[in-house]
C-alpha cells in the first residue's frame, strides 16, 4: 500500500527534522534551521500525499479512526507551524519544541491499528468529516499555543531569576511568544466552536439529539470554556504573558484528557477512539 | 622578509596598556600644526612607506624601510623633539614590532582584539581614517596598500565569522538588549527616566536609538526634568506624578540619589490592572537602589538592578573573550597568507606565477575546445597547441619585460601592478564573493 510507504517516509522525515531542529538549538547555525525546515516541509508533503491516498481508498476524509485522527492532527500541527512562521512573529526555536510533539503523535498513530473498517452506519454523515477536521485543526492551534506557553514560562523564569545563559539567548523575546499564544487562540477558538456545533448537528442526524453529555462532549465543552475564558480575559481585562501561558497549558492538560483518556478508556458515542 | 626581502616592516607605538595618559596625550601629534606624516616624509627619508594611527588609547607608526635601525633612531629623535619628552621618558612605554609581528599587530588592532573594550567596533573606522590620511599624504606604497586592504578584510572576517561584537558590554547597552528580549521590538514603546545621571542618560539615548517612541522624565526638581525632557524631546513631570507616569510607560530607567526606595511594590501593584498587565521593565542603576526588589515578583514586571546588569556585562565579556580566541585563529591564518604574498613579492616568483596562470588558462580553454573539433588530425592538433602557446608567449612578453625593468622602489610598483592586473593573488574571487556585511547590533545603533 503506497499510503503506508508514504506514512513511514513521513515518520522518518519528521524524525530527521527533529534532530535538525535540535542541532539548530545547540549550534544556532542558520543553515541547520534552514535544513531542518526543508526536511520538515518535505515530511509535510509526503504526509499530505499519504493522507490523500487514504482518502482515495476510503472515499472519505481519513479522520475516523484513532490512527487517522492522530496522523491528521500531526499533519495539522506541521501545517500550523508553517502557517505561523509565515504569518506570525519570528520564533526561530519553535521547531525544536514542536517537532518532538509531532513525532510523538506520529508514533502514536503508527502503533495504533491502521486497518480500514467499514464505517458504522451511525457515523455516516455529511457532518462527520467537517466536524472532525475542524476539531482537529483547532487542536493543532491549541497545541502550538501550549508549546508557546511552555516556552514563555521557561523564558520568563530566566528573566525573573536573571539567569541569562544559553537558554535565554535561544528563546525569543517574551512578547513574541505571547503574540504566538494570542494568534493561536484567535484561530483555534472559532474552529473549536464550529467543530462543536457541527458535532452537535451530526449527533442530531445520527442519534436524534444535539447533545447527550457523553464524556467526550463534556470534556470538549470544558476545553471550550477554558479557551473562551482566556479569550474573554485577553480582550476585556488584558490578560497576557504568564497567565495566558498558564491557561494555554491548562487547556493542553484538558485536551489530553479529552483526546486520549476519553477516547481510549471511557465508553461513549465517540467510538472511533477505540483501538479497533 | 626572512626570505631575503629587503624591505622591513616596523611598527612603533604605545597604547593604553603600555603608557599612562600623561605620556599618551603628549603623543597626540596630529593635533600639532604639522602632520606627523609630513614630518616623517621630510626628516626620515629612509622610510619608503608610512602610516600613522592616533586614537585616545593608542599611537602607532607603521613604516616600511630598507634601513630599519637608522629609520628607528631618526623616528625616535623626531618623537622626542615633537613631544618635548626626553627619549628615556617615553622609550620604556614603546613597543616595537617587526615584520610579521607588525602584521599580526595591525590585524589584531583593527579587529578590536587589542582594544580597551574587547571587540569594540570603532577602531576599524579609525584605522581606515588613518590609512586615508596616509594616502592623502602620499606616504603609502605597494606594501602598505596591500597590508591595509588586507587588514580591513581581516577585521570584517573577524566580525562576521565570530561573535566578538555581538554581546553588549556596557551597562546601558545591556539594558537595551534586555528590553528587546522582553518587548521584542521597542518601536512605539514609552520609556520613563527617573532621576538623572550619565549612565541613565546614555541608556535613554540607546533606547531612543532602538526605536522607543516617547521619553518621559520625572525628577524631584521640575526645572531639571524640563531641561532633560528638552534634550530627549520628551515630557517633564515632578516626582509626585510618578504613578501617572508609570501607567503610561513600558520601560523605566531609574537613577535618583534618594536614600530609600522611590518605587515600591505597594505603588506598582494597583497599577497592573489599569495597565492591562502590559509588561513593565525597570532598569534600576541607582545606588542605593530606587526600586524595591519585591517589585520583581509582580506579574509581567521585571526589575534589573545595577548588579544584575553588571553581571550580564561580565558574562558577555567572557563570551567575547571566548570569541576572541577564534578571532586569533583567523588572524594567524591571515598572517600566513600575507607572509606568502610578501615572499612572492619579487620579480621571479611573479613571473613564475604569471606564466603558470597563463598556462592554466591555455590548457583549460584547449581542453574545452578540442573535444568539439572532431576529425582533427594529429598535425592539426599540434598546430593548435603551438599557436596557443605562441599567443600566450607574445602576450606575456611585455608584462615580463616591464617586471624585469623594475625601476621604481625595487620594482615593487611593477610587481604589484602586474599581480593585480593579472589577478595573481586571486583577490577578484574574494571581492565578488563579498556580500554586504551583517553589521553587529552595536554598530548599527551607534552610527
Amino acid at each position: 500500500m503506497p499510503e503506508v510507504f508514504f506514512f513511514k517516509l513521513t515518520l522518518l522525515l519528521y524524525a530527521v527534522a527533529t534532530v535538525g531542529f535540535f542541532i539548530y538549538f545547540y549550534t544556532l547555525r542558520p543553515e541547520a534551521l534552514k535544513g531542518a525546515r526543508w526536511v520538515f516541509l518535505s515530511g509535510f508533503g509526503t504526509h499530505t500525499l499519504s493522507l490523500l491516498l487514504r482518502l482515495k481508498t476510503l472515499k472519505a476524509p481519513p479522520v475516523t479512526s484513532f490512527h487517522e485522527a492522530t496522523s491528521f492532527l500531526a499533519w495539522a500541527v506541521v501545517g500550523v507551524y508553517f502557517f505561523l512562521s509565515y504569518r506570525g512573529p519570528k520564533v526561530y526555536t519553535l521547531g525544536t519544541f514542536l517537532a518532538p510533539l509531532v513525532l510523538f503523535l506520529m508514533i502514536i498513530s503508527a502503533i495504533s491499528p491502521a486497518t480500514i473498517l467499514p464505517l458504522p452506519p451511525a457515523l455516516r454523515s455529511f457532518w462527520l468529516p467537517i466536524h472532525a477536521i475542524l476539531s482537529l485543526v483547532s487542536y493543532a492551534f491549541f497545541l502550538v499555543a501550549a508549546v508557546a506557553g511552555l516556552m514563555y514560562l521557561v523564558q520568563e523564569r530566566q528573566v525573573k531569576k536573571k539567569t541569562l545563559g544559553g537558554i535565554f539567548r535561544r528563546l525569543p523575546p517574551l512578547e513574541s511568544l505571547d503574540r504566538l499564544n494570542e494568534l493561536c487562540l484567535k484561530y483555534g477558538f472559532p474552529l473549536l466552536t464550529l467543530g462543536i456545533i457541527t458535532g452537535a448537528l451530526w449527533a442530531e442526524e445520527a442519534w436524534g439529539s444535539y447533545w447527550s453529555w457523553d464524556p467526550k462532549e463534556t470534556w470538549s465543552l470544558i476545553l471550550w470554556f477554558i479557551y473562551a475564558a482566556l479569550l474573554h480575559e485577553r480582550l476585556i481585562v488584558g490578560w497576557r504573558g504568564r497567565r495566558a501561558a498558564l491557561m494555554a497549558l491548562l487547556g493542553f492538560v484538558v485536551w489530553i484528557i479529552s483526546f486520549f483518556m476519553v477516547n481510549l478508556f471511557l465508553s461513549g458515542l465517540h467510538t472511533y477512539g477505540k483501538w479497533t | 622578509m626572512e626570505n631575503g626581502l629587503r624591505e622591513k616592516l616596523l611598527l612603533l607605538g604605545l597604547n593604553h596598556r603600555t603608557a599612562p595618559v600623561e605620556v599618551r596625550e603628549k603623543f597626540a601629534l596630529e593635533k600639532k600644526d604639522r602632520h606627523p606624516l609630513e614630518l616623517l616624509k621630510n626628516e626620515v627619508p629612509q622610510a619608503n612607506e608610512a602610516y600613522f594611527l592616533s586614537t585616545c588609547n593608542r599611537v602607532e607608526f607603521l613604516l616600511v624601510t630598507t634601513a630599519p635601525e637608522e629609520t628607528l633612531s631618526r623616528l625616535k629623535g623626531l618623537l622626542s623633539r615633537e613631544t618635548g619628552l626626553p627619549r628615556e621618558a617615553f622609550e620604556p612605554h614603546l613597543y616595537l614590532l617587526r615584520d610579521l609581528e607588525a602584521v599580526r599587530h595591525i590585524f589584531r588592532v583593527a579587529s578590536g582584539l587589542d582594544s580597551l573594550v574587547l571587540g569594540e567596533p570603532q577602531i576599524l573606522g579609525q584605522v581606515k581614517e588613518a590609512y586615508r590620511e596616509a594616502v592623502e599624504h602620499r606616504t603609502t606604497g605597494p606594501i602598505l596598500n596591500r597590508l591595509l586592504h588586507r587588514t580591513f578584510s581581516v577585521a570584517k572576517r573577524v566580525r562576521t565569522e565570530t561573535g566578538i561584537g555581538s554581546y553588549a558590554v556596557s551597562v546601558s547597552y545591556a539594558a537595551v538588549e534586555l528590553a528587546k528580549k522582553i518587548f521584542g521590538s521597542l518601536k512605539g514603546k514609552v520609556a520613563l527616566l527617573v532621576g538623572a545621571g550619565e549612565m541613565a542618560e546614555l541608556a535613554a539615548q540607546h533606547l531612543l536609538a532602538a526605536g522607543v517612541e516617547r521619553m518621559l522624565v520625572a525628577n524631584r526638581t521640575l526645572s531639571r526634568a524640563i531641561e532633560l525632557a528638552e534634550r530627549f524631546r520628551g515630557e517633564a513631570y515632578g516626582l509626585e506624578e510618578l504613578s501617572e507616569c508609570l501607567l503610561r510607560t513600558d520601560i523605566v530607567i531609574s537613577s535618583t540619589g534618594a536614600p530609600g526606595y522611590v518605587i515600591t511594590r505597594e505603588m506598582v501593584k494597583p497599577l497592573l490592572r489599569k495597565r492591562r498587565l502590559r509588561p513593565l521593565f525597570f532598569i534600576d542603576i541607582a545606588v542605593p537602589r530606587d526600586v524595591e526588589p519585591a517589585v520583581n515578583e509582580l506579574e509581567n514586571v521585571y526589575v534589573f538592578d545595577i548588579d544584575d546588569l553588571k553581571q550580564v556585562v561580565e558574562e558577555n565579556l567572557d563570551r567575547r573573550r571566548r570569541e576572541a580566541l577564534r578571532a586569533e585563529r583567523i588572524i594567524e591564518e591571515e598572517v600566513l597568507k600575507f607572509e606568502r604574498w610578501l615572499r612572492e613579492l619579487a620579480v621571479y616568483p611573479t613571473i613564475k606565477a604569471l606564466r603558470a596562470r597563463a598556462e592554466a588558462i591555455r590548457q583549460r580553454e584547449l581542453a574545452r575546445t578540442l573535444p568539439r573539433l572532431r576529425d582533427l588530425s594529429p598535425e592539426e592538433r599540434e598546430a593548435l597547441e603551438l599557436m596557443t602557446e605562441a599567443i600566450v608567449q607574445k602576450l606575456l612578453h611585455a608584462p615580463i619585460a616591464y617586471l624585469k625593468m623594475g625601476y621604481h622602489r625595487l620594482g615593487r610598483e611593477a610587481i604589484t601592478t602586474v599581480r593585480r592586473v593579472f589577478d595573481l593573488d586571486e583577490d577578484l574571487k574574494e571581492l565578488s564573493e563579498e556580500r554586504p556585511p551583517a553589521l553587529p547590533e552595536t554598530v548599527r545603533k551607534e552610527v
